[in-house]
């Protein structure tokens, strides 16, 4: 809940930033769909978590040192609307100032996207491809078998409680 | 849900109000904001709705897993097809450009390709993902 109230929230800054591409992305996929997976997930896992066996100063300590390596790196970071800021001066103004003539799309975002880089897209677009496939592996029902989710054989139980937060109650 | 008469009767309403937008997003991204990201997640959520207020059944009556399954290798299939287009029509991988009868025109028709491409894998992955958490019984 407070993850999905955070994405809204992330949505209104990037409307604030003249981000609405990202905006409009963050509030459908973030406050949407990942809420209610996230309540689905909630539904499967039982409510009490076993006691864990690892240890708890390791990760305490990975969670520091990648904190004060972050905030160090924040501090180069150039201030919000820098004109001058290295981010601006490689590719974004041939993108900015060709798009019109080389693209001929009012939106630079999609044009950026899916033309300049289309590969990157295409990358992305095979991300979701393998998430989905990797959630039929993990979750998924025997092909061709509609209705056939659940009946699925008890090793699938075994395999999301290794991964999942939890025992199934 | 059976007894959540104004749940279903908004949704029913609403539901092709979103499936419309998903696709003034998805064939209006050129101009304004959106693209196949976005339509794709609008569309799925159409769908989802569907789910949550009608029972999973019906929403498989209406959104096959096989056919869903099918779109979104389906999606990931147009796009890259798109791109080795533009090597066939003697330029590089995903250079749009050639598509067309000028470079813009080609880009234009390119990118609409690529991102109804975009769209499909998206709304597909979502729906199955949909489907397979919420059809496990605990």
């Amino acid at each position: 809940m407070l993850f999905s109230a955070f994405s809204l929230l992330s949505a209104g800054l990037f409307v604030a930033l003249d981000a609405v591409d990202v905006a409009f992305t963050e509030a459908a996929v973030g406050a949407g769909i990942s809420t209610i997976l996230a309540l689905a997930t909630l539904a499967l896992t039982g409510a009490r978590q076993e006691a864990g066996t690892h240890h708890k100063v390791a990760p305490l300590i990975v969670v520091i040192i990648t904190g004060s390596v972050l905030i160090y790196a924040s501090i180069d970071i150039p201030p919000v609307g820098d004109s001058q800021a290295p981010s601006h001066l490689h590719v974004a103004p041939r993108y900015l100032n060709q798009s019109m003539k080389e693209v001929g799309i009012p939106n630079v975002v999609t044009s950026v996207l899916a033309s300049y880089r289309g590969y990157d897209t295409l990358g992305e677009v095979t991300v979701i491809f393998t998430a989905a496939v990797a959630v039929m592996i993990l979750l998924g029902g025997r092909k061709g078998d509609d209705a056939g989710i659940k009946n699925e054989p008890p090793k699938d139980e075994n395999l999301a409680d290794d991964d999942g937060d939890g025992g199934t109650a | 849900m059976k007894h959540h008469r104004v749940l279903r009767i908004v949704s029913k309403l609403l539901i092709p109000f979103i499936m419309l937008f998903a696709l003034y997003v998805q064939f209006h991204g050129d101009f304004g904001p959106g693209g196949g990201f976005q339509a794709g997640v609008i569309m799925a959520s159409a769908f989802i709705l569907y789910g949550l207020i009608f029972g999973l059944e019906n929403a498989r009556k209406v959104a096959p897993p096989a056919v869903v399954t099918c779109l979104v290798a389906a999606g990931v299939l147009i796009y890259a097809v798109t791109g080795y287009a533009g090597l066939l029509k003697g330029g590089n991988f995903l250079d749009y450009g050639v598509l067309g009868a000028t470079q813009v025109a080609g880009q234009h028709l390119g990118i609409l390709i690529i991102e109804f491409g975009v769209g499909t894998t998206v709304a597909a992955s979502m729906i199955t993902i949909f489907f397979l958490f919420a059809g496990r019984e605990r």
